[in-house]
């Protein structure tokens, strides 16, 4: 797209564009390379990461906390943590809202269904994580289980579950959270692109003879496929940010560690190893952000 | 034939319809859950399930006050003339089982107050038994059972804060001195620091101009990204595309300390700015596709009229953009009243709704009551925005994550 020049000053554009670049260098570029910069320095930011060394010990001089933060095992265990959110969550939720789409599609009470799965996006992490904390709660005392899971248990004739805190399941009980939270945001992006898709196409295939299983994987996926990938790059990134439904669930204890936790566990005591945490994190995301700008390209030159 | 036909329609669908609205069950469950809970009194959430509700509530405590109660006091209650059960004024005296079994542990007549089998040692034990019997004798006082079952007084509480032994309102009519230290049982208690009233105040001071910032700003950049001719344009846009998704996470601690040297750590309008520039590469990304797409021709004619940018910002883009600046508004506006990471570190002394929550939470699960009308006190204004505008709210996601 060629812009419009009108007669300009070579000032114009950076008068419009002075406020939001100034607080954007300030806010992002400037704590960024900061970041990087104190990821570097011990937990008071006043001598190099390598005075964390233990005498010893293997040391990775300047770049120590990276050292502690890949090898240290609540890390480990967050690091494992975060693959096993993608291998679960970002699955869960795109499927979960591509088949909640598809179906939803057609129902006459569409669009109140949509909003029903919809609805937990209007909500804080925090909120969620209250709602579920009380339908996981275990009542270990004498007493009826007040918390509808453990009830259903029981009801079952199954002896109650600590879901939070048996390590075996804890961390499949977080997830179903974050797929309860997300499924939403994938459905109604994915709705969206299914009902883009041209109805004579679909009819074609339909009079063509093609059962309503070929359709779905030989016709309408193939179609809305970049629609998917803008979908899995998205949740991707929200998984690998994943922070406040752990925090406010387990705090990370009972082997649910995640890393953003971790880095904000460790942010006051110990700055330098906080700070690697959060270089690891952005590390990861590059290459989404690559793949992000590669696509923008892509479309600009299209437009 | 025909109604055969609909019939086999019918059944041949209905799988469809128990996927769609089991899935909407599983999803709304949870939810309704939380808020039914938050109308329950502090005892029947402790006791029982929310989902019993529906049972019918005339057998509650029927049979264990038949075996501690009964004998003496008749089955309606109204046996003995000195200790009628079925006054409401005498129930109100035991809003909570514990006052009961305290009362129960002194002697009556010079002697053991239960004559039949005795209670449980074991105080929760013991509170286990008189839970129900207490419901019972609030039954049998008729009129207050409703009441009782159903209100809003774990809004009230959670509202001004109160973590006393009873409720809020019940110890403001007692006048139960040594839990209302802090309280004056008047409107200036929904001021209480600790309170969500408070916080409710505190978010929504957060909220606005964090929403409207980022918008004025972006409106501004996305004009020149999308109109205007500068050296970097091209390569400064892509920039932005993939400063969407820094993690907030790196930039707490740089912020923070640069805070601390502004002195402006716990100020609301710290807090602004950090919403702004959080907001600012969506926001601009979405504005300069909006604005980008707007007709050439307008602005063609505008220019050859005279018009200056400044003018065709203010008279053409701002309201032609009015779609994109309610998406952008609405999606804004939901992220930083939903924040909990950015107001606990930058806001910490001032709580906002999502930090207040986390405040109330007791590790030991004993006060959901308070915590299901806390939660609920959040959700009020992001449901209400959300289910009011939620159009806008889906095209600022599709516009921000497909259309590009």
């Amino acid at each position: 797209m060629t812009p419009l020049i009108m007669r300009q000053g070579r000032l114009a554009p950076w008068l419009y564009l002075l406020p939001a670049l100034f607080i954007m260098l300030i806010f992002i570029v400037y704590p960024t390379l900061n970041t990087i910069y104190l990821s570097f320095l011990d937990a008071s930011s006043s001598q190099s990461a390598a005075t964390n060394c233990v005498p010893g010990d293997s040391c990775w001089g300047a770049f120590e906390n990276y050292h502690y933060a890949l090898t240290n095992p609540d890390m480990v265990t967050a690091l494992r943590n975060n693959a096993l959110w993608l291998l679960v969550m970002v699955p869960g939720t795109v499927i979960g809202g591509l088949v909640f789409a598809v179906l939803a599609d057609r129902v006459r009470y569409e669009s109140l269904a949509k909003s029903i799965i919809f609805m937990p996006m209007a909500i804080s992490f925090i909120g969620a994580g209250i709602i579920w904390r009380f339908v996981y709660y275990i009542e270990t005392g004498s007493g009826e289980q007040i918390g509808l899971l453990n009830a259903v248990l029981v009801a079952l004739g199954a002896p109650p579950q600590a879901f939070l805190s048996n390590p075996a399941i804890n961390n499949f009980a977080l997830m179903l959270v974050g797929v309860w939270l997300w499924a939403g945001f994938c459905m109604t992006i994915l709705s969206a692109a299914i009902k883009g898709l041209s109805a004579e196409v679909l009819e074609a295939a339909r009079v063509d003879g093609a059962s309503e299983w070929q359709l779905f994987f030989r016709i309408m996926l193939p179609l809305i496929l970049p629609t998917v990938t803008v979908v899995i790059t998205t949740m991707v990134i929200n998984v690998l940010k994943i922070f406040d439904i752990v925090f406010v669930m387990t705090g990370g204890n009972y082997g649910t560690e995640v890393i953003a936790n971790r880095m904000f566990k460790l942010i006051v005591t110990d700055t330098g190893r906080s700070m690697a945490i959060a270089v690891i994190l952005i590390i990861l995301t590059i290459p989404i952000m690559i793949i992000n700008i590669r696509r923008f390209r892509q479309q600009e030159a299209i437009r | 034939m025909k109604p055969l036909a609909g019939l086999n329609r019918f059944l041949s669908r209905l799988p469809l319809h128990l996927a769609v609205i089991g899935m909407c069950l599983l999803w709304i469950i949870p939810t309704l859950g939380l808020f039914v809970t938050s109308f329950r009194s502090r005892e029947d959430v402790r006791t029982s399930g929310w989902w019993t509700i529906a049972r019918a509530q005339e057998m509650t405590g029927q049979a264990e006050y038949e075996t501690y109660c009964a004998a003496c006091h008749g089955n309606d209650g109204s046996a003995l003339a000195t200790a009628n059960l079925a006054d409401p004024e005498i129930v109100a005296r035991y809003p909570r089982s514990n006052r009961l079994l305290a009362m129960l542990r002194q002697d009556v007549d010079g002697g053991p107050h239960l004559v039949g089998p005795t209670l449980p040692e074991d105080p929760n034990q013991a509170l286990e038994v008189l839970s129900p019997i207490l419901t019972r004798m609030q039954i049998l006082s008729g009129g207050g059972e409703s009441a009782a079952r159903f209100s809003l007084r774990n809004y009230a509480d959670a509202l001004v804060g109160y973590k006393g032994t009873q409720d809020y309102l019940t110890d403001c009519e007692q006048g139960i001195a040594s839990s209302l230290a802090k309280f004056e049982c008047n409107a200036s208690d929904l001021l209480n620091p600790e309170g969500m009233g408070q916080a409710f105040l505190n978010t929504v001071f957060v909220t606005v101009p964090a929403t409207i910032l980022p918008i004025l700003f972006a409106a501004l950049a996305a004009y020149a990204f999308a109109w205007l001719d500068f050296r970097g344009r091209q390569w400064m846009f892509a920039l932005l595309v993939g400063l969407q998704i820094i993690p907030l996470q790196m930039t707490l601690v740089p912020i923070s300390r640069l805070y601390v040297q502004l002195g402006i750590q716990n100020t609301f309008f710290g807090i602004w700015l950090f919403h702004t520039g959080f907001g600012l590469p969506y926001a601009i990304y979405l504005m300069r596709n909006f604005i980008g797409s707007l007709p050439r021709e307008i602005f063609e004619s505008a220019y050859l009229d005279g018009a200056t940018h400044w003018t065709a910002f203010r008279k053409l883009v701002l309201p032609l953009s009015l779609p994109a600046i309610a998406s952008l508004g609405i999606f804004q506006f939901l992220w930083v009243w939903n924040d909990f990471l950015v107001a606990k570190i930058f806001l910490n002394a001032h709580p906002v709704l999502t930090v207040q929550v986390t405040n109330l939470i007791d590790p030991r699960g004993g006060n959901w009551h308070i915590l299901t009308g806390a939660a609920f006190l959040s959700f009020l204004i992001p449901m209400i925005v959300f289910f009011a505008f939620q159009r806008y709210f889906v095209r600022g996601l599709l516009a921000g994550s497909v259309k590009g």
